[in-house]
């Protein structure tokens, strides 16, 4: 029996975000957000875990209180239990404060043998927080992890570090993040997405994980974002093929590109 | 007090010593280098490191867990107040883990690090699908930077600076896990980076052996092959050394063509350093067309074998 927990973020979804052509921002408002594409590989992960050693799987997920209709769509897939540590200040909040936050809530958690989480977040893809949550809980991790074989008490990963594929032996309890190749997410039917829908979401504030305000302030702040656009001539040709092609390779000609590999 | 830098290789922490003491003379203080087994303390200190520190080891390889406790107990006793790691996929991973340890506040990818006219830390790194730049400011020190190698202009060595090295020697601990094996991974004989022309598939192809009609236009062109998510991670219709993306490899050719790709922020991220940009696809509205220089709108099965025509016939 494993007590496995998937550690999942609520973030906006990028392929929507636009940048405001006046102020070269992106323009974070109003935008779809999504749970991170990677968290459902660490879910399914945590499913395909369970079905081996038994066990139960739990998700948590610092953020503000709207992530919880996103999470439901990680419940679909087959979480048993759910929580959320919200918090007003959590869009200031910075990677040492969640990293704090998600430790405290592990902790509350009790017995926990594997963590498993994405390698990086779509919206901020650093890849810090899988490592740094170890770090804060003192436990061994192995991130960017492509394989996972379950053993009783342990588990043998695989990840590809460069040209080298290394494989490790993890004793639990222990931290590991996941690509997207290690698995394909199941996707959940019409009754398990009714289902997540009335399962319920243990939340918690602050008070709850035993911290103050002052216990997370942010050791880093954004101070401003700026889009990068590409400027590019957009010569477009809408003729039929075999005119369409004699433009381009004529424009190509005229650009020098056409010499192949020769510099 | 110190600015501490510790990079894997030596040509990468040259670099990082590089920033450290612009960092390190805002702040009025030193540069310190840690010196791991992979390491030569007598290297860093002609690249600039007024201190070398040691780690030492007796194990093999380099696991994360070990080096980023043993980079926090020094951390704890040195106390820097900035800290430059190299940030590869091993350095993320090890600044990380140690600034959890540390409770220090961290960025990794960092494309740009200097002090403001306050003193205060500032970097700059990609986010949003490689969509913008965030600018962020460190609000105390210490901090932990991971910097990518070759951000950075490396020092030159200067041959008659000696290493003063530091009385304590910091120990990397026994790791609790064990790397059991390490095996080389078999490339396909890709170099997309270093490719000057690079025409890449995407899911407008309907089969598998439809990737040869790309195929035999990269040739034509005497380019590589490339391929957005879905043909690489997805429908594994070509190895992972052809994926061309933020999670893919990053290219800058001079020529690009994008042939039935739609064009997601993720797959621009890939490629948006190239010279020249072109794009076929028979979505008049897919983003791509944003992003190129020139394009054609219309069905890549007709418009390839014209294009190829034309190619063949100007190379005569």
């Amino acid at each position: 029996m494993a007590e496995i927990l998937v550690l999942a973020k609520h973030t906006v979804d990028i392929s929507a975000v636009k940048i405001d052509a006046e102020t070269n921002e992106p323009i974070l408002k109003g935008v779809p957000t999504k749970m991170s594409d990677f968290d459902r590989n660490a879910m399914e992960e945590a499913l395909k875990i369970k079905a081996k050693l038994g066990g139960k799987v739990k998700l948590l997920t610092v953020g503000a209180p709207e992530a919880k209709d996103q999470m439901r769509s990680l419940i679909a897939m087959g979480a048993d239990e759910t929580y959320l540590v919200t918090d007003p200040g959590y869009a200031q909040m910075d990677y040492f404060a969640i990293s704090k936050l998600l430790g405290a809530a592990i902790t509350k958690l009790g017995k926990v043998d594997i963590i498993l989480a994405g390698e990086a977040s779509i919206d901020l893809y650093s890849g810090q927080m899988g490592p740094r949550v170890a770090g804060v809980l003192g436990i061994p991790s192995v991130s960017y992890v492509r394989k996972i074989t379950p053993d009783k008490d342990k588990l043998i990963v695989e990840r590809e570090m460069g040209d080298i594929i290394e494989e490790y032996i993890v004793p639990m309890p222990a931290l590991i993040t996941v690509t997207k190749e290690i698995n394909e997410p199941r996707l959940p039917n019409m009754m398990q997405i009714l289902g997540a829908a009335k399962k319920p979401i243990t939340e918690w504030k602050l008070d709850a994980l035993g911290l103050a305000a002052a216990d997370i302030a942010p050791k880093t702040k954004v101070l401003k974002m700026k889009g990068l656009t590409m400027k590019r001539k957009n010569v477009i040709y809408a003729d039929e093929p075999p005119q369409a092609a004699l433009k381009l390779v004529e424009a190509l000609r005229n650009e020098g590109v056409l010499g192949g590999g020769a510099k | 007090m110190t600015v501490l830098v510790f990079a894997e290789l030596d040509s990468t922490a040259g670099e990082l010593i590089a920033k450290a003491q612009e960092i390190a003379k805002g702040l009025g203080t030193d540069v310190t280098a840690l010196a791991g087994p992979t390491n030569s303390g007598e290297k860093l200190a002609k690249l600039g490191a007024d201190k070398i520190v040691n780690l030492q080891t007796a194990a093999t390889f380099a696991i994360t867990e070990s080096y980023a406790d043993a980079i926090s107990e020094a951390c704890s006793e040195l106390k820097p107040q900035v800290v430059l790691i190299g940030s590869t996929r091993w350095g993320k991973e090890v600044a990380a883990r140690a600034a959890g340890k540390l409770g220090w506040g961290c960025a990794v990818d960092c494309s740009s690090v200097s002090l403001d006219a306050s003193k205060a830390l500032v970097v700059e790194r990609l986010v949003l699908g490689g969509n913008a730049v965030a600018m962020e400011q460190f609000t105390s020190l210490p901090a932990i930077v991971a910097i990518p190698p070759k951000t950075i202009p490396c020092n030159a060595e200067d041959p008659t600076r000696k290493p003063q090295v530091g009385d304590k020697t910091f120990s990397l601990p026994e790791p609790k896990l064990k790397l059991s094996k390490t095996s080389k991974r078999e490339v396909a004989g890709v170099k997309l980076d270093a490719a000057q022309v690079v025409v890449s598939c995407g899911r407008g192809l309907k089969n598998k052996d439809d990737v040869k009609l790309v195929l035999e236009l990269a040739k034509t062109l005497s380019g590589e092959l490339g391929c957005s998510r879905p043909i690489a991670a997805d429908l594994k219709w070509l190895p992972k050394e052809h994926w061309v993306g933020l999670s893919g490899i990053k290219v800058k050719p001079r020529l690009y063509v994008a042939v039935g790709i739609s064009g997601q922020i993720q797959h621009l991220a890939g490629m948006r350093d190239s010279s020249i940009i072109v794009a076929i696809n028979k979505d008049k509205d897919a983003p791509i067309f944003k992003a190129a220089d020139y394009g054609i709108i219309g069905d890549l099965y007709k418009v390839l074998p014209e294009l190829m025509a034309q190619l063949k016939s100007c190379s005569k």
